[in-house]
């Protein structure tokens, strides 16, 4: 096959590339410039945008010996992905950023290119399976290391770009494994440390991001009785579960630590109660993508539910109805916050997955 | 030239960034390789070394219509180009401190562009960049006008020769003759014409004017500046003083013989070499109309322009992925304009001629040189209409 590599210039995509290139694939390396800045070299750990990572991609590329590019999708991804996260927050809600680039960036405007170009397949270095079944149905699973899957993340690509997509670091035991693969290959990112947090707040300070694009928004923090209990520079600055940051003057009357239970944009007014009125027995999506035909969910199907990309999976029941779904979680959860993803699983399959309404 | 590279068979249209070195130029380079010496030293082999330098400056003088004594050797014609912006702005300031205006135009290659715009943001300096049409060339009236608003100020004028994205030879006698009538001093980028087309620095009237070895078939790393005795120019860099005090460093000898050699062979049969280039330049025309019936053409069929550069703005194809395309393909081509990380910047040539960011990115240079075959000519002949419909596509996608 034609496969056209992801080359983020990180160990994960050098590695995955590398295994594309000895499956016997075509390989073709492709590094995204997605940040408008790119005059910078890397600081400590985060970004991913940097020339050094390009530099890097391109290193990786001339080990493999493979083609290279650059393609500049930075018009794009401050489109799709950081306008979003912008106005999501800006809505009250609480986006994931990854997310939204796997959807719209990686495995949509990338993808199309490739496929105009004349490739069959992208390849990219995240961690998670893609299993074939005799019929050819495909199936995305977790990834063999639990600590590094990222099938929560993309889930939200459907099946038709499943059927284009390969993950040749599904089957790692571990990211140390990942590492050791990139020193015996002799390619130099072998240790570059990870990346974290969201690459487009390159100091990982998410508040002080908002503030530069919202601007201040002072107003009330109220108990669950409406009583005014504090002051908020913005109530989009918040998510519903946050317990630190809140500053709040006094202690609660049982003394009890206090928890973002809502935040309302519309009105301004972040609403804190105690832990327990963050407990959700049910949630609701919509925008859903369903990766199962033979497990349609039409009528109540067990299945476990994660709700934050590094949050574990609990047991529920799912009913899909087109868009939406309807999620009756065995055990209350607390701290879900609208706008991320409800991916359903059955054991490591990916079912599907939803943007949470409530 | 068609030639292996990994096993695979690339066919090189790229000639304006660099071009292949001529054999002749290789040879001459391993050859004066093996000499010792510093061309500075006064004993044997430093005296030898000297004479291989010189009897290069002799060659390159006389392939460009200079006296050896104006060959000032550089590392190439960046360096070139800012010793004849910065040094003559700075020798000017020395001497007359009123004259700060700088006169250039829109469309210079970032190496005498920039050096323009430096002394602007740091040293004070009234930059102006002179206005184009929109095939590139150089406006008069606005040249005469901005002359006119900077009377008695200017310290000096750069314009290149041939634009080095669209091919657009600029009308340098006319801009020479307007700068002496007010006795300023021009500076020109001529790294892009000479070895396509006749030079003769003497009759020029220019102070200075800056080429480039590897863009003729020589090494990468050398070049000259060519400046008049009477020219005044301070240096960029200190040191040992070598080359008039303009230019100190150990003076590479074995790649200014091979300078030499490579000029002297681009210039012996250049009428002959310039007509053929513009014969396969007006194929390659024919060929992006043929891929692209709206595509905007600069080529050689049009007067006032070099036989070697070929360029084209296609609307709805990309600049990146045309290239991935056409490399993919087997072919070595150019987006004409710069490159940061790798990510292809909008051409501030094309802006400057009229066209928005968008079409400024939708660009495709071919650029020949004394080693492009037929083969050559007929892959890209294959291959355009192909990479254009794909890089179409990928604009439609997503």
């Amino acid at each position: 096959m034609k496969v056209l590599a992801a080359l983020s210039g990180g160990v994960d995509s050098a590695v995955a590339a590398a295994r594309a290139v000895e499956a016997g694939h075509e390989v073709v390396g492709v590094h995204m410039a997605l940040s408008r800045n790119r005059d910078e070299y890397r600081t400590g750990s985060r970004g991913c945008c940097s020339i050094e990572d390009a530099n890097d991609a391109r290193r990786a590329a001339d080990k493999l010996g493979i083609p290279y590019y650059v393609w500049d999708l930075s018009d794009e991804f401050h489109d799709r992905v950081v306008t979003d996260f912008i106005s999501e927050y800006e809505a009250g809600r609480t986006p994931n950023p990854c997310v939204r680039c796997n959807e719209h960036i990686k495995f949509d405007t990338l993808l199309e290119r490739a496929q105009a170009l004349g490739f069959d397949a992208v390849a990219t270095g995240h961690y998670a399976r893609i299993v074939i079944r005799e019929d050819g149905t495909r199936e995305l699973h977790r990834a063999n290391d639990p600590d590094k899957d990222q099938s929560y993340v993309l889930a939200v690509m459907g099946p038709g770009k499943l059927a284009r997509a390969m993950f040749p670091l599904g089957q790692m035991r571990s990211k140390a494994e990942v590492r050791a693969e990139a020193a015996v290959r002799g390619l130099g990112v072998s240790n570059k440390p990870d990346s974290y947090d969201i690459c487009f707040v390159a100091d990982g300070d998410t508040k002080g991001f908002l503030e530069r694009a919202l601007g201040t928004r002072p107003g009330d923090i109220v108990d669950e009785n409406g009583e005014v209990v504090g002051a908020h520079a913005g109530a989009y600055g918040f998510t519903v579960g946050q317990r630190k940051g809140l500053r709040l003057p006094r202690p609660a009357a049982d003394g009890a630590p206090r928890y973002v239970t809502s935040v309302d944009t519309a009105r301004n007014v972040v609403t804190v109660g105690p832990e327990t009125l963050l407990s959700v027995r049910t949630l609701s999506g919509s925008k859903t993508v369903w990766l199962a035909d033979d497990v349609p969910a039409a009528t109540p199907t067990p299945c476990s539910v994660q709700v934050r990309a590094h949050g574990a999976a609990v047991a529920a029941t799912v009913v899909r109805d087109g868009d939406s779904v309807r999620v009756e979680l065995d055990e209350p959860m607390r701290g879900v916050a609208a706008g991320q993803s409800a991916v359903m699983y059955a054991g490591t399959r990916v079912l599907g997955q939803a943007t949470i309404d409530r | 030239m068609s030639h292996a590279y990994d096993g695979h068979v690339r066919h090189y249209l790229d000639h304006a960034a660099t071009s292949p070195l001529r054999p002749a130029a290789r040879e001459a380079w391993l050859n004066a390789s093996e000499r010792v010496g510093n061309p500075s030293s006064l004993h044997t082999s430093g005296r030898a070394a000297r004479g291989l330098v010189e009897d290069a400056r002799e060659r390159i003088a006389a392939a460009l219509g200079a006296h050896p004594t104006e060959v000032v050797l550089t590392s190439g014609g960046t360096e070139a180009d800012n010793i004849g912006v910065m040094g003559a702005f700075w020798a000017r300031r020395d001497t007359e401190p009123g004259h700060t205006a700088i006169l250039t135009s829109a469309v210079e290659h970032h190496a005498a562009l920039d050096p323009a715009r430096w002394l602007a943001r740091h040293h004070g300096a009234d930059c102006v960049e002179i206005g184009v049409d929109e095939h590139g060339a150089i406006d008069l009236a606005h040249f005469a006008d901005a002359v006119a608003g900077a009377a008695g100020r200017v310290a000096v004028a750069s314009f290149q020769w041939v634009n080095n994205e669209v091919g657009t030879m600029q009308p340098l006698v006319e801009l020479v003759e307007l700068a002496q009538r007010h006795g300023f001093p021009v500076h020109a980028d001529a790294v892009q014409g000479v070895g396509h087309m006749p030079f003769d620095f003497a009759g020029s009237g220019l102070a200075s004017a800056a080429v480039s070895a590897h863009k003729v078939g020589g090494p990468v790393g050398i070049g000259a500046l060519l400046a008049r005795r009477d020219a005044q120019l301070a240096p960029i860099a200190h040191g040992g003083g070598q080359e008039r005090r303009l230019r100190s460093g150990t003076v590479d000898a074995a790649s200014a013989w091979a300078f030499a050699v490579a000029l002297e062979e681009a210039v012996s049969d250049l009428s002959a070499e310039a007509a053929r280039l513009a014969a396969v330049g007006e194929r390659l025309e024919r060929a992006v109309a043929a891929a692209a019936a709206n595509a905007i053409v600069h080529g050689p069929s049009r007067p006032d322009a070099a036989p070697h550069i070929v360029h084209a703005i296609i609307p709805g194809a990309p600049g990146e992925a045309l290239l991935t395309a056409l490399d993919l393909a087997g072919i070595d081509a150019s987006p004409g304009a710069a490159c940061t990380a790798g990510v292809i910047e909008p051409s501030h040539v094309v802006e400057a001629m009229g066209y928005n960011a968008t079409a400024a990115s939708q660009t495709l240079r071919l650029s020949t040189g004394w080693s492009t075959t037929e083969a050559d000519v007929k892959a890209l002949e294959q291959a355009l209409g192909p990479a254009v419909s794909a890089a179409r596509a990928t604009r439609s996608a997503g």
